[in-house]
């Protein structure tokens, strides 16, 4: 298992102690087993953060795991009633377009390592290129085998094209050779004719062949036979034209042909024609001297399968793969990990490609979407397991779980976990309430996505931990937003309590706009709907519109939708509009008011009104001398007769 | 004085410490953190036998500015006769409640009935244990089927055979915690305990920290109806035990789905279980330092560093190095 080495901390000295965080783990210094008297311990320990190598590659990958989430949401909800062909080609399309993105992103990866200054930075990147280009590689490779299923004949085709993109590292040798003057004086020019033949181009191999007989007339005997021989070369079609036993038929015809010409001596002038011929014979021998131009066994095994079973059906490519390892390697090196990878692909042994592509690469994109994409294709069986409940729901949930760390990239991570039937949902659940809620917007949107999800447990969660951070920072209108989204009754009764004391302690509301455009949600809680009334109540008294005022200032009390504890505060309210040269309360509501004073006063007990200080009796009797001037007021108004 | 320091994380993604004061008068054992649900709210407990609630007190807007929080205490619970060794709080869908466990042996179940009063607390229950009680852990499942449930490790040292787990359930007639089971197979001093995240599952996963890590499955059989009313019986399964530590291990942790464990040992390394998609356990990573003194200076002593999985040569050695600042 790979061993981080955490600077400077000392075995010996110290252990470490371990937390998880959503993005990162904590890695703290510390003495544990110093129990008994608990004296002494660290004098200071250091702090680490520990960051998953996920994490670097999300950086560079970001654009790869954006449009790859697209592919994947497309072929989820593609059409699966598309049967045989049409779906096969749909899914040999979606193959491919998360090739084209790998390729994409190689080619930025390139372009970043060639403008990168810093030397450390240029190797980060160009590993990523050659990771990113053996991913390729596998990902093509399957495509060909898996996927697409190419039946003998356009198999090999299929693996010549895919030898010709991946075998770069003779580019820039041809490159070279073309671009000269005089191509046939190069001395690389019979090097540039091999790569051609091995690699079945015998076009190109052939106008550079004309090149050269050119400048050589002597040989144009030898050369017009090998030239004919390379334009008949039978190869499989991909068209119906003929059959693989036809092919099979003219194949042996031809190579007995120019077995004919290798004995005849016809070429034995000319090392390297004579080496073209046992090429195009198919000799191992011959095709194992140009190791440096294959330079790797999977273009050996190609070649090889074209020069000597070019109808090769896919279930007899194991034999021919594991031979052409051991061939070219020679017993020199020993496969490396991507060796063994295609070799269980050319086997056909999905789970295990599936499994050594794991364990090779840091990253779960890869085989999480390969093996979707292998799943939608039918060929996994799915065992009944712990973790998923198969192995492409156990690698979705570990690159979707990856995901979360990352600060924005999480809710792609959501899309998959959609896509999890046995435990996307509980894993959603667990990563979405660890998201740092930082700002109200990314909050929101946590919530608009667990809302949209019917995910009432989490909706109710995060909205009370934004009502009490908002609560905790006096943010009162905040908070209660907050717990009137969260239908959390308690706690808008909590705070529409703060509302009113703030507005006892200052005679004014804060964050009035709220209030006043509660709407149905005042309803929330008692203690809010009687904020949401009161506060009309100094709207009306505000706009003038004292008998409406009245009316509700009275129906508070006695609907009891106030709070007893804030009867006093109505009452109080109630003298300006008592002492106005108008007269506002009706006589039964002079009577209902008094009774609420009574009420009020009567409860307490005489110790009680001996302890009450000053202002309250005084308040009280402000109150009495008051209502009963109004009392007499009304009487007469509402005795006298209209116009008399 | 014994202190207690609170790091926070800043938007450009550095930690720094933002609060240090002292809590104990002895030393601090354990700190955790309350649910978000709740505020910032965090419990201590200490060899000064103590326990403590705490919470965070939004300060000064210049405080703020020098990025500095304060915390105040809110109560201290001083039931405990002896040395308090770990203080856990329950899962945030029994309400606002804690439990601790003391070297005597006795584990304290506190609630606060008020979420908002982080001073009143009350001691629902006194469990006790018989053994010294080094660690507990609180089932997280909130799933109707499973009852509350603690589990509760001893380091118990004097030679005997006894369990040193023993799994706590609330008895729903009698309204109390009583003994469901105990790990025989666990002898040795426990010094950790950690209940897995539940997913779902209708069986519980507990790590166990002793002389070396171990993984139990513990699956709820029928009830049992005996006339205190059902007490769940549980098929226990070892799944995974590890010495690679080599030492005594002294803490688990889970990751936040279950699927990786942590595990702290006396080699003064950390190492991480994974289970592949056949269920088998296989350690994934060590972390471990290198007793080589950094070079540069170090103010916050904070370092960054990267955790790769295996490393072959589809990729270049980008792995298992660090990067310190």
């Amino acid at each position: 298992p790979p061993l981080l080495v955490v600077p400077g901390a000392d075995p010996s000295a110290r252990q470490l102690c371990f937390a998880w965080g959503p993005a990162e783990a904590l890695v703290c210094e510390t003495l544990f087993g110093s129990r008994g008297t608990g004296e002494g311990g660290p004098s200071s320990s250091r702090l680490f953060v520990v960051r998953k190598d996920q994490d670097i590659y999300i950086q560079t990958l970001r654009k790869l795991f954006n449009e790859s989430h697209g592919i994947f949401i497309g072929l989820q909800r593609s059409e699966e009633e598309l049967a045989g062909k049409s779906r096969k080609a749909q899914l040999v399309q979606v193959s491919k377009n998360y090739r084209s993105v790998i390729r994409a992103c190689m080619e930025d990866m390139h372009q970043a390592a060639i403008s990168a200054r810093d030397p450390a930075l240029h190797s980060q990147y160009s590993t990523q290129v050659s990771i990113l280009s053996a991913m390729e590689l596998i990902w093509n490779l399957c495509e060909i085998l898996f996927v697409e299923a190419a039946a003998a004949g356009p198999l090999l085709l299929r693996l010549l094209d895919w030898v010709r993109l991946h075998v770069c590292d003779v580019d820039n040798m041809v490159r070279e050779v073309l671009s000269s003057e005089n191509p046939s004086k190069h001395e690389l020019f019979w090097n540039v004719v091999d790569v051609f033949v091995l690699q079945g181009r015998m076009d190109e191999a052939r106008h550079l062949l004309s090149k050269e007989v050119s400048a050589n007339p002597t040989s144009v005997n030898m050369y017009k036979i090998l030239d004919d021989l390379m334009k008949k070369m039978p190869v499989p079609s991909l068209s119906n034209t003929q059959t693989l036993t036809e092919m099979e038929l003219k194949w042996q015809h031809w190579h007995e042909e120019c077995q004919r010409y290798l004995q005849d001596g016809t070429f034995a002038s000319n090392s390297h024609m004579e080496s073209i011929c046992k090429i195009l014979l198919g000799d191992e021998d011959a095709i194992l001297e140009k190791k440096e131009l294959l330079t790797t066994w999977y273009h050996f095994l190609v070649t090889r399968l074209l020069y000597s079973h070019p109808t090769v059906k896919p279930m007899e490519l194991r034999f021919y793969a594991q031979s052409s390892m051991d061939l070219f390697l020679g017993g020199e090196s020993s496969p490396e990990p991507l060796d063994t990878i295609l070799m269980a692909a050319f086997e056909f042994e999905m789970h295990q490609v599936i499994k050594e592509c794991s364990i090779a690469l840091s990253n779960w994109w890869f085989v999480a979407h390969l093996t979707d994409l292998l799943d939608h294709c039918k060929l996994l069986q799915s065992h009944n397991l712990y973790f998923g409940s198969n192995m492409r729901e156990f690698l979705l949930l570990e690159y979707a779980s990856g995901l979360f760390s990352h600060h924005s990239l999480w809710q792609l991570g959501v899309d998959y976990f959609d896509h999890c039937p046995e435990y996307g949902r509980v894993y959603l659940e667990l990563h979405i309430e660890r998201i740092p809620l930082n700002t109200e917007q990314k909050a929101l949107k946590v919530l608009r996505i667990c809302e949209q999800r019917q995910m009432h447990e989490q909706v109710r969660s995060i909205c009370k931990i934004m009502a009490m951070k908002a609560l905790r920072n006096n943010r009162l209108g905040s908070a209660l937003s907050w717990s009137i989204r969260a239908k959390d009754a308690a706690f808008a009764t909590l705070i529409s309590d703060r509302f009113l004391k703030d507005y006892c302690e200052r005679g004014s509301f804060s964050d009035l706009d709220l209030i006043d455009n509660l709407g149905p949600s005042m309803l929330l809680s008692d203690r809010l709907t009687f904020l949401g009334k009161y506060r009309e109540f100094h709207r009306l008294y505000g706009e003038k519109r004292f008998s409406e005022a009245a009316r509700l200032l009275l129906m508070l009390m006695t609907a009891r939708i106030a709070p007893r504890s804030f009867w006093m505060t109505l009452l109080t309210d109630a003298l300006p509009l008592l002492e106005q040269k108008e007269v506002i309360f009706s006589a039964e509501q002079t009577y209902e008011l008094m009774r609420c004073l009574e009420d009020l006063t009567t409860g307490k007990s005489d110790k009680q009104k001996f302890q009450e200080d000053d202002v309250e009796t005084m308040k009280v009797e402000m109150l009495r001398l008051a209502l009963a001037r109004n009392l007499a007021r009304v009487i007469i108004k509402e005795g006298t007769l209209e116009g008399s | 004085m014994y202190f207690s320091k609170v790091w926070d994380k800043s938007e450009n993604g550095d930690w720094h410490c933002t609060a240090s004061w002292k809590t104990h008068s002895g030393s601090v054992w354990r700190v955790t953190w309350a649910h978000p649900e709740f505020g910032q709210v965090l419990a201590s407990c200490s060899f000064d036998r103590t326990a403590a609630v705490w919470e965070e007190i939004v300060g000064e807007s210049n405080d703020k500015l020098r990025g500095q929080s304060h915390w105040v205490k809110r109560t201290t619970l001083v039931d405990s006769r002896t040395s308090v060794t770990d203080v856990k709080f329950a899962p945030k869908h029994m309400g606002l409640m804690l439990a601790t466990c003391s070297a005597d042996g006795v584990v304290r179940i506190y609630e606060a009935p008020d979420v908002m009063n982080l001073s009143q607390w009350s001691l629902q229950h006194e469990i006790s244990c018989k053994l010294s009680c080094s660690c507990i852990s609180w089932n997280p499942s909130s799933s109707r089927a499973h009852s509350p449930m603690i589990a509760v490790g001893s380091d118990d040292n004097s030679p005997n055979i006894l369990a040193k787990v023993q799994i706590y359930e609330y008895n729903e007639n009698t309204r109390k915690y009583a003994k469901a089971e105990a790990l025989m197979t666990v002898t040795d001093p426990v010094h950790d305990i950690a209940f897995a995240p539940n997913l779902g599952r209708s069986f519980h996963i507990l790590a166990v920290a002793t002389k070396d890590v171990r993984i139990f499955t513990l699956k709820p059989l029928r009830k049992e109806l005996t006339s205190s009313g059902g007490l769940t019986k549980f098929e226990i399964h070892i799944v995974a035990q590890f010495d690679n530590h080599n030492s005594q291990v002294w803490r688990v942790s889970w990751n936040i789905t279950g699927t990786v464990l942590a595990s702290s040992g006396d080699d003064g390394c950390v190492r991480l279980w994974k289970a592949n998609y056949m269920d088998n356990w296989k350690c994934t990573g060590i972390l471990k330092g290198n007793g080589s003194p950094v070079n540069g200076s170090s103010q916050q002593g904070i370092f960054n560093a990267s955790l790769g999985s295996a490393n072959t040569s589809l990729q270049n050695s980008l792995n298992g190095s660090s990067a310190s600042r």
